[in-house]
């Protein structure tokens, strides 16, 4: 017929992947739009849950954009599978003494591997999405994942996990843009220019409430315990483990001569461990669960720079493999608030070599 | 792939017969009285009001005065179910119901039960039958109402209405039957079915949507739920929908006047149908009881494949069907239904509803039954062949 292949994009209501959509009609593939439902009925009825992705609101963004752009939109039922890969996981971990990153989960079971094997199912050739990062065949046939031309915008970090497979069926239009460029664009084209708040805080906790929803639903997780400094000396008492995050300052209600933080977190013994500001920092993580795009695996000790949360630079370190297909990665410069549960990312330059998740900060 | 998307989704609603709209439209602007007005613009709409009455009436086998109008099905459900425990509280405070009626019906049966009402929820057997000995078996002194469905929406299944209503009329206990898929479709007689309260809706035969009516046994006194003037006789206030009236009535003519002829046809495409996708896909389950069956429903399950998928490769065809229910945001959730009669929900997920109407031809059921094969084999060598290349 002379026309591109299918191509289904995840829509949200938001500009970066209204603007995806109406990009990809303009190349001249036949687009479809959708939007995933993760989330029970009643969540989605609270105003105040702009979410950002799955709400009743972003479904009803994102099928008014489709009118616009003139393609069909359809609602894609994944509560069944957020349910069991990332609420479950997320009870579970907490139930046996670890502490989970849903966010993490989500990424990877859901909003790529579901969405890629649901969209396969409706005849499409490719799944598209508005992050902000390339793909694009290498000289040896693999598929490269590189960080998108806006580097303040870059979101190759949350796609590390992505194999040749998927790499092979994902295009990101954007990649090419920056954030000013696309909202001009969105603006030319006549598309809603609202930016889907991005949040921080985990989508299926109602209110942000953690307290409550682990109360409820893994009221082993949630005990009042000690909180010790490095010499194990108690300070004070916390409200439970899952309440605290590396690096915090605030609320931790002990008085004391420097001002304290929260240096490591035992779930098993229960315990808060709080420091002075340079005990933060670790020369050096484990990681497991490993990811790798660039290479096939790791067979020896690389030079990379490595980013261990999304918000934060990379920093110069040596990865090397350790057995079972776990990775050591120590720092050139030691690094603040090592946090288990967050993903350790690999570049060389823009390109991400791959990633996995951090199982322990290594100190000393 | 068709000129025009081709509609096989007759249970979800039905387009409007057109003399019914012109009938309406002429309503509005030429008969737009206020029928409790004492004028004569008053009168004229307040006998077209009556005229439907009579229609209405006819189609049920019951007198016009024991017919009211609601907004439609949901409403009429919630007027029966909560309109007659209040009004029986003293009585007694336990209702029999079924876990395959319609949201309307199991939700007000839930508010009643936040009120203090004792609900018992009576569950089908694998081809979504309620049993009279199980609605006898689950009688107490305090029962004060009865409610099963005339026909299932999801499934077709069409219920022992008489004997159950004959179980109720023996001991003095109001029986309601939503009927919304099967009047204007089935032979209905309220007197000889044992029936007190009886819902229907208008868009399910060819009526304008947003009007129905509730048909309530003469000597019954409901508790009214919606206040204000004393329409209805004092049991649902609100000035009538005239024109929704109007076009409900002649639909309820039109709809009685072709029944059998209907019936014998949309059995014949059924079958068709049928036929085909059990002969062509080995995997397929058909849902619902083969024979006590509302004439143009086939619902079917099919192992290992996923419904949401089905459904929208079948839209993108050109073909409208459905699966399930539609949640508040448009994706779609297993049928309660599928659920309560056994079906694992892995099969319930993997379901696909027909409900055959007016429109279709023989013509429109091969293309029909050609794309279900096809799409089916197709997401059934995906599943075989593993996760993409």
């Amino acid at each position: 017929m002379g026309t591109k292949p299918k191509v289904v994009v995840a829509m949200s209501g938001g500009v970066d992947s209204s603007l995806t959509a109406a990009l990809l009609v303009r190349e001249g593939y036949e687009v479809i739009g959708a939007t995933m439902r993760l989330s029970d009925d009643s969540r989605d009825f609270n105003p105040a849950d702009d979410q950002g992705c799955c709400t009743l609101s972003a479904v009803d963004d994102a099928r008014r954009v489709a009118e616009i752009i003139g393609i069909p939109h359809y609602v894609l039922n994944f509560r069944e599978m957020f349910q069991k890969t990332v609420i479950d996981y997320f009870v579970d971990e907490y139930a046996a003494g670890r502490t989970p990153n849903p966010c993490v989960a989500c990424n990877r079971y859901v909003k790529f591997e579901g969405l890629l094997e649901r969209c396969r199912e409706l005849g499409a050739e490719y799944v598209a999405t508005g992050h902000y990062a390339k793909i694009e065949p290498g000289a040896d046939g693999r598929y490269l994942l590189r960080k998108g031309a806006d580097v303040a915008k870059d979101q190759s970090y949350v796609l590390y996990h992505l194999n040749q497979n998927s790499l092979r069926h994902f295009l990101m239009p954007l990649g090419g843009y920056t954030k000013a460029q696309t909202r001009k664009l969105a603006e030319e084209l006549d598309l809603p220019v609202a930016n889907k708040p991005e949040s921080q805080e985990i989508c299926f906790v109602p209110n942000d409430d953690y307290k409550s929803y682990l109360r409820e639903k893994v009221p082993t997780a949630l005990k009042a315990g000690d909180i010790v400094d490095l010499s194990g000396k108690v300070l004070g008492r916390h409200q439970g483990v899952p309440l605290y995050t590396i690096g915090q300052r605030r609320g931790l209600g002990i008085a004391a001569k420097h001002p304290l933080y929260v240096v490591s977190l035992d779930m098993k013994d229960n315990k808060v461990i709080v420091g002075e500001d340079r005990d933060v920092f670790c020369r050096g993580l484990i990681a497991a669960d490993m990811n790798w795009i660039m290479i096939d695996s790791l067979e020896a000790p690389l030079a990379v720079t490595a980013k261990i949360r999304y918000g934060s630079r990379e920093s110069a370190a040596l990865v090397t493999p350790l057995p079972d297909g776990q990775v050591k990665v120590v720092f050139a410069e030691p690094q603040r608030a090592v946090t288990p549960g967050q993903s350790v990312v690999f570049y060389d330059e823009d390109k991400v070599i791959g990633g996995g998740i951090i199982v322990k900060e290594l100190r000393g | 792939m068709p000129m025009k998307p081709i509609y096989f989704d007759y249970a979800s609603t039905t387009p409007a017969d057109k003399e019914v709209a012109a009938l309406m439209a002429d309503t509005m602007v030429r008969c737009f009285g206020n029928p409790s007005s004492v004028h004569s613009f008053g009168r004229e709409a307040l006998a077209l009001v009556a005229k439907a009455r009579r229609q209405l009436a006819e189609l049920v086998g019951a007198r016009p005065q024991e017919i009211v109008y609601t907004s439609g099905g949901s409403e009429s459900d919630n007027l029966a179910l909560k309109g007659a425990a209040y009004a029986r509280r003293q009585r007694g405070n336990h209702i029999i119901t079924t876990a395959i009626e319609h949201h309307a019906l199991l939700h007000s049966c839930k508010q009643l039960e936040e009120q203090g009402f004792a609900v018992t929820y009576l569950q089908p057997d694998n081809d979504g039958w309620i049993d009279p000995a199980e609605v006898a078996a689950a009688l107490r002194d305090e029962t004060i109402l009865i409610s099963v469905m005339f026909a299932n929406n999801e499934v077709g299944t069409v219920q022992p209405i008489r004997e159950i209503g004959a179980l109720a009329r023996d001991r003095g206990i109001w029986f309601h039957t939503d009927a919304v898929q099967a009047a204007g479709h089935l032979p209905i007689d309220v007197a000889a079915m044992n029936i007190d309260l009886l819902s229907l809706s208008g868009h399910k035969f060819y009526g304008p949507k947003g009007i129905g009516a509730l048909y309530v046994r003469h000597g019954i006194r409901l508790e009214s739920q919606i206040a204000g003037g004393a329409q209805e006789w004092g049991l649902r206030a609100g000035t009538e929908n005239v024109p929704g009236i109007a076009g409900l009535g002649l639909a309820a003519q039109k709809a009685q006047a072709e029944q059998e002829n209907e019936n014998k046809r949309l059995g014949k495409l059924s079958e068709r149908l049928i036929a085909r996708i059990e002969a062509e896909l080995p995997l397929a389950r058909l849902n619902g009881h083969r024979e006590k069956r509302l004439p143009g429903n086939v619902n079917f399950s099919f192992l290992g494949i996923s419904g949401e998928s089905l459904l929208l490769n079948l839209d993108m065809a050109g073909i409208a069907a459905s699966s399930g229910s539609a949640c508040a945001a448009g994706s779609l959730e297993p049928s309660h239904v599928l659920l309560a009669m056994g079906l694992s929900s892995e099969l319930a997920r993997s379901s696909l509803r027909i409900s055959l109407g007016r429109e279709n031809t023989a013509a429109e059921i091969d293309y029909l039954a050609d794309q279900i094969v096809a799409v089916v084999r197709r997401l059934e060598d995906m599943k075989a062949s593993g996760s993409w290349r």
